[in-house]
């Protein structure tokens, strides 16, 4: 079981849930737990969620696994210039 | 993909060279092909009819003399681009922003389009376009937007990321917020708590080249688009999604590219030129004018920010929150978001909190540009601790060796750093010569630190390996910076080969697989790591082939310096193969040697710079000129060390010219004043000092070389360096954005009058 950090906007929509309990092997299957659990949050996955893992960033490894005992922070897909 | 990231110490025969860029020759020459050099045979001109109100209702559209005029072939209106999107928001607010709908959202949002044979005949059938408007009040300031009694853009518009959901439409299209601690505890703490509020105008990309296409629809629904570009696959994925084009039958080749920094990773005239070019049955060019890239692309958004940081007399910062206004343009985009992630990003903070207001308002829609939003937020925030040092007694650049974040620290944004180099580039400024350099008279020093995020992306190359040996690399990523040289080392890196014998193309959207854009300064991160990936599939391959040749087992064959090596006692008389006698025998072997690479590119390196700035200025004209300027940024590696020096230079250059000048003037109508260049001044070469870089390398542990992006973190410290050092010259400190003439010597008769 890892704590999930949600960013504000993703943390409303988790029923305003800063820090969720989830087990998952990778953020496939965090996305997909995240969504069955609080359906508000689809929209955002949709949308494009990244997963920080320890500090690294990933936007589109969904096979990306999730250590034991990582720090696990979900951010905005961020658009550059 | 993973990497064994054995970077640390590796030593490089090719990568950290500087060796002169293959697109360079046709570039000085005159001979490169940019986005308008492009012709196809009975190609028409497209020209668009333009909104001259910022906010007006259409009520209806004649085009029937136009259509009648001879030497006409096309005439469009939104009616022309049905809406295919499916509900999805983002890709409407595109469509309408192509091709307004059903109203106009700012001066000189497209409401019509023509194709005909030559110029004369094009402009004279825009001319007889009768456009029936309702003009409607309109809003272009941020903090007048927000006002309840604002003229509302759309009335569907409800404030996201707010609980309960409001009831009422405004311009505000959604809140964010990041953070994490008490900050109310946090100031109470405080013995020094210092609240300012700051404004930065809209500032253009102002790359050279317009935005510029040739497009071509034919009868069986296939489709060529030849376009200056950040992202050919990107605009082809928008294109055949607004047009109902099946997405493989739409073949985009990107240009040469004059500029971009953010502002061609949007279509805008691409499909308006596809839409002219299926009704005509003939290719259609289509080139904006520079007054139409300013008034009706994308620029950055105009801020309004407000910034407190409270400190202890020990100089330990205590709590720090912002809140931040940007201007969206008429569509919601991510800006006050990406300002709030960054703007306390440098720093080591217990109790941060900051808040970001998307604003819509009746300008065009905003684009990236380079380090989105960070710059504006960077400029509020490295101000206040500026001020705050002097208030402590503190040199500004150790108050922020103090407070500066290091690995490990909880960043603003949420997750904890890894290995980041804001720390070093610190410690470089402070041994520079430059801070040692004495000042003359009516100059002032400014020294500000800026963060950028880099990502990756999906990423695809292809590495062929020609008959005599030499190499073919084709990238899907648009060389926008020297990437193509940049690449070339890389794939000579991995083989083993001199430079000379590697030639880099950027391929069409139908010879490779799907690249994401180039930006987010992920050009050379992204496709070295698929160069190298494609290399090394390459080298597998050279080596069974080599077997093959000597027919002895592969796993006796090793690829050293450009040679496949026969391992081991009973070889020892094998003479080394090299790729050209490999090559050659490769129709006996196996056929074609090549090396492919499809992946994604996560785990790009966060990035941190810390500038130097002096600036003399008059205080008669209130005029300022840089007269020393010095940027230091880690780079993880540099791969092509001048063309890294070159990013450091041009993002310092833009950050100049949008500190000293550059702003978009609207008239009480709602009318863009300066759409040209005379009248939006961009720095020239007698404008800047030469631009001094120091390139610190703490490697990225997620890249097989230990690369990061370098191309966006250039322009975050300038505004807020430039904006201290011109504080400093005067005496009084500059709150808005340019420091233009008019504004320096307004502030220097408030402080008169004080």
């Amino acid at each position: 079981m890892a704590e999930i950090q949600l960013w504000g906007a993703l943390a409303a929509a988790a029923g305003g849930h800063p820090v969720v309990e989830i087990a998952a092997r990778d953020i496939n299957e965090l996305f997909r737990k995240l969504a069955e659990r609080y359906p508000a949050t689809q929209a955002f996955i949709d949308q494009g969620v990244a997963v920080s893992i320890d500090g690294t960033i990933y936007r589109d490894t969904w096979s990306q696994p999730l250590p034991d005992g990582a720090e696990i922070f979900l951010l905005p897909r961020i658009a550059g210039g | 993909m993973g990497f064994d990231p054995k970077y640390t110490g590796q030593a490089f025969k090719s990568v950290g060279t500087r060796p002169l860029r293959p697109d360079g020759f046709d570039k000085v020459t005159g001979r490169a092909r940019y986005g308008a050099d492009f012709n196809m045979p009975g190609q028409l001109v497209g020209r668009i009819l333009r909104s001259p109100h910022a906010h007006a209702r259409i009520l209806s559209i004649d085009t029937t003399r136009a259509a009648a005029l001879k030497g006409v072939k096309a005439v469009i209106t939104a009616a022309d681009l049905p809406d295919l999107t499916n509900g999805r928001a983002d890709l409407f607010n595109i469509l309408d922003n192509c091709m307004a709908r059903t109203k106009a959202l700012y001066d000189g949002h497209a409401v019509a389009a023509v194709a005909a044979i030559d110029d004369a005949t094009a402009e004279a059938a825009l001319a007889l376009i009768r456009v029936n408007y309702e003009v409607l009040p309109h809003v272009t300031d941020a903090d007048e937007a927000m006002k309840s009694t604002a003229p509302l853009l759309h009335a569907t518009c409800f404030t996201k990321g707010v609980e309960p959901k409001p009831t009422t439409p405004s311009n505000i299209a959604s809140r964010s917020q990041f953070g994490h601690g008490d900050v109310e505890a946090g100031f109470k703490e405080a013995d020094i708590v210092l609240e300012r509020t700051f404004k930065t105008e809209q500032a253009h990309q102002g790359y050279i080249e317009p935005h510029a296409c040739v497009a071509k629809v034919n009868a069986d629904g296939t489709a060529e688009l030849w376009v200056c570009t950040q992202g050919h696959f990107v605009f082809r994925q928008h294109c055949a999604e607004l047009l109902g084009l099946e997405v493989s039958k739409l073949r985009v080749t990107s240009s040469e590219i004059g500029g971009g920094f953010g502002g061609k990773t949007h279509v805008w005239a691409e499909p308006i030129a596809l839409a002219l070019s299926r009704q005509a049955g003939w290719p259609v060019k289509l080139v904006m004018s520079r007054e139409e890239v300013f008034r009706a692309s994308g620029p950055t958004s105009a801020t309004s920010i407000d910034v407190k940081i409270g400190v202890k007399k020990d100089g330990t910062i205590t709590a720090a929150t912002a809140e931040l206004r940007f201007t969206c343009g008429p569509y919601v985009g991510p800006w006050a978001l990406l300002g709030a992630m960054t703007a306390f990003a440098c720093y080591d903070l217990k109790n941060v909190r900051t808040v970001g207001y998307e604003v819509l308002v009746n300008r065009p829609k905003v684009a990236a540009y380079r380090a989105p939003s960070a710059p504006m937020a960077a400029f509020a925030v490295e101000n206040v601790i500026d001020e705050l040092a002097k208030q402590l007694g503190r040199d500004p650049l150790e108050f922020r060796i103090q407070n500066a974040a290091t690995p490990g620290t909880k960043s603003s944004y949420g997750p904890v750093y890894g290995p980041i180099g804001i720390g070093p580039t610190l410690q470089a400024a402070r041994a520079h010569a430059h801070m040692a350099a004495p000042l003359g008279k009516n100059q002032g020093r400014g020294v500000a630190c800026g963060f950028w995020f880099n990502f990756g992306g999906q990423t695809c190359t292809d590495l062929n390996i020609a008959p005599d040996g030499t190499v073919s690399l084709t990238v899907g990523t648009v060389d926008v910076g020297g990437s193509r040289a940049s690449l070339s080392l890389v794939a000579a890196e991995e083989l083993g080969i001199p430079y000379e014998r590697v030639n880099a193309i950027i391929g069409d959207t139908s010879s490779l697989g799907y690249n994401d854009m180039t930006d987010g300064s992920r050009g050379t991160f992204s496709s070295s790591m698929a160069t190298i990936s494609a290399a090394r599939n390459a080298i597998k391959t050279l080596r069974e082939r080599a077997a093959k040749m000597w027919d002895i087992p592969v796993e006796e064959v090793v690829w050293e310096d450009g040679q496949a090596r026969a391992q081991g006692e009973k070889h020892n008389n094998l003479a080394p193969l090299s790729m050209a006698e490999i090559a050659a025998k490769a129709p006996k072997t196996g056929g074609p040697i090549a090396g492919h690479s499809e992946l994604v590119a996560d785990g790009a390196g966060v990035s941190f710079a810390t500038h130097i700035c002096d600036v003399e200025v008059d205080p008669e004209t209130g005029g300022t000129k840089v007269v020393r300027y010095t940027v230091i940024q880690d780079a993880g590696k540099a791969v092509h060390p001048t063309y890294v020096e070159g990013q450091y230079q041009g993002g310092a250059a833009q950050g100049i010219g949008w500190a000293l000048n550059e702003e978009y003037v609207y008239g009480a109508d709602g009318r863009l004043q300066n759409a040209g260049y005379l009248d939006y001044r961009v720095p020239v070469c007698s404008d800047l000092p030469m631009i001094d870089t120091q390139i610190l390398e703490i490697p990225n542990p997620n890249h097989p070389y230990g690369v990061r992006g370098v191309g966006e973190t250039s322009i975050v410290p300038p505004l807020a360096a430039i904006g201290i050092a011109v504080s400093n010259a005067v005496g009084v400190r500059l709150n808005h954005i340019p420091m233009s003439p008019p504004r320096i010597l307004a502030a220097l008769d408030r402080q008169a009058a004080e």
